[in-house]
C-alpha cells in the first residue's frame, strides 16, 4: 500500500473502488478524488447507472394464469410418472 | 394486481411488498422474512402437500418472476421461465436440506434455469463458475481520457437497458442481483457460491462495461 493516499494514481485507486464502494460507506469521500476529476466523473457516473437501472426495471407480479399452467404442468409431470413406474 | 381478495395475493403483498433502496450501494435484505413461514410451507410441499407448493408460488412469485423478466427483457419468455423455475423446484423441492435461507436456495435455482436458457439461446457457454471466473480480458474503463465525455447525471432509459441487455449474461447477472433487486454482496456471494471479493469486483466490471456503452453511445450522439 502507498502511505499517502493523496498520491494514488488513478489505476491504483480504480483498482480499490470496487471495495470502497461495496464496504458501504461513501467512497466520494476518498482523498485521491479532492484533486482528479476524472476519477470523480467516473464515480459519480457509476452511482448515476446504479439509480437509473433501479427504476428502469420495477418488481411485478407474474400474470394470474400463470399459476393454472404450472398446476397443469405438474399433474401431467406427476402422470407420466405414473405411468412410467 | 386486481384480486386483493384472495389470500395468496394478500400474503404475497406482505412478503414482497417495496422495491429496492434509492442510495448507491445501500441495500434492504432482500431475502428477509419470516423464515417460520418459508420453512412449514418447504416441509409441508417436501411431503407432497400441494396447497403448501401453491403458497410458496404465491410468495415467491414476485420475485422469481421479476428476475426472469429482468435476465431475458421479454415478458412472454419470462412467463415461460418462471414456469420452468417451479417445474424445476417442484421436481427438486425434497433436495432442499435447509443449509441455506430456502429463498436463497430457490434464487440460485432460478438463475441456474436461467443460464441453462441463455446458454442455449447464445450457443456458447454460460455457467455458474464461468460467470465468476475473472477472465483476462476484463479490464473496462481502466484508461480514459478527457475526450470521453462523462455522463454527467443524463442515462438515456432506452440506451441503458439496450447496454444491459447486451452485457455478457454474468455481468448482467450480478449487476441485476445488486443494483436493481438490492441484494448484498453476501447474498449474492451465496447464491452464486463465489467469495464476497469477487462479487464486488465482478460488479464494479459490470458497471463499468455499462458506462462504457453509454458513453460510447454518447459519442456516436455527438458526431451525428
Ligand atoms: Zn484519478
Amino acid at each position: 500500500m502507498t502511505g499517502d493516499p493523496k498520491q494514488l494514481s488513478c489505476a491504483e485507486f480504480q483498482a480499490q473502488l470496487p471495495e470502497l464502494i461495496g464496504a458501504g460507506g461513501d467512497p466520494s469521500t476518498h482523498p485521491h478524488l479532492q484533486h482528479c476529476p476524472l476519477c470523480r466523473a467516473l464515480l459519480s457516473d457509476l452511482e448515476t447507472i446504479a439509480e437509473a437501472a433501479r427504476k428502469l426495471f420495477p418488481s411485478v407480479e407474474p400474470p394470474d394464469e400463470l399459476w393454472e399452467q404450472i398446476e397443469s404442468a405438474i399433474k401431467r409431470e406427476e402422470e407420466q410418472e405414473i405411468h412410467s413406474r | 394486481m386486481n384480486d386483493s381478495s384472495s389470500p395468496e395475493a394478500r400474503r404475497c403483498e406482505s412478503a414482497d411488498s417495496a422495491d429496492p433502496p434509492a442510495a448507491f450501494s445501500a441495500s434492504r435484505p432482500a431475502v428477509a422474512r419470516p423464515i417460520s413461514a418459508d420453512s412449514d410451507l418447504v416441509i409441508s410441499a417436501q411431503a407432497g402437500d400441494h396447497y403448501a407448493f401453491a403458497q410458496l408460488y404465491a410468495l415467491h412469485k414476485r420475485r422469481i418472476y421479476s428476475l426472469c423478466l429482468r435476465m431475458v427483457g421479454r415478458v412472454a419468455e419470462a412467463e415461460d421461465l418462471t414456469q420452468e423455475v417451479f417445474l424445476h423446484l417442484h421436481r427438486k423441492i425434497t433436495s432442499f436440506r435447509g443449509d441455506s435461507a430456502f429463498s436463497t436456495w430457490l434464487h440460485r435455482l432460478a438463475i441456474n434455469v436461467v443460464l441453462m436458457r441463455l446458454r442455449k439461446k447464445t450457443l456458447s457457454l454460460v455457467s455458474l463458475d464461468e460467470v465468476m471466473a475473472p477472465t483476462a480480458d476484463d479490464s473496462p474503463g481502466r484508461s480514459f481520457g478527457a475526450a470521453d465525455p462523462a455522463l454527467a447525471g443524463a442515462i438515456d432509459r432506452l440506451a441503458l437497458q439496450r447496454a444491459i441487455s447486451e452485457l455478457p449474461p454474468g455481468y448482467r447477472l450480478i449487476f441485476i442481483l445488486h443494483d436493481v433487486e438490492g441484494f448484498e454482496h453476501n447474498e449474492i456471494a451465496s447464491i452464486l457460491d463465489c467469495t464476497i471479493g469477487n462479487s464486488k469486483s465482478q460488479l464494479h466490471k459490470a458497471r463499468l462495461k455499462l458506462r462504457d456503452a453509454l458513453r460510447t453511445d454518447k459519442r456516436q450522439e455527438g458526431r451525428s
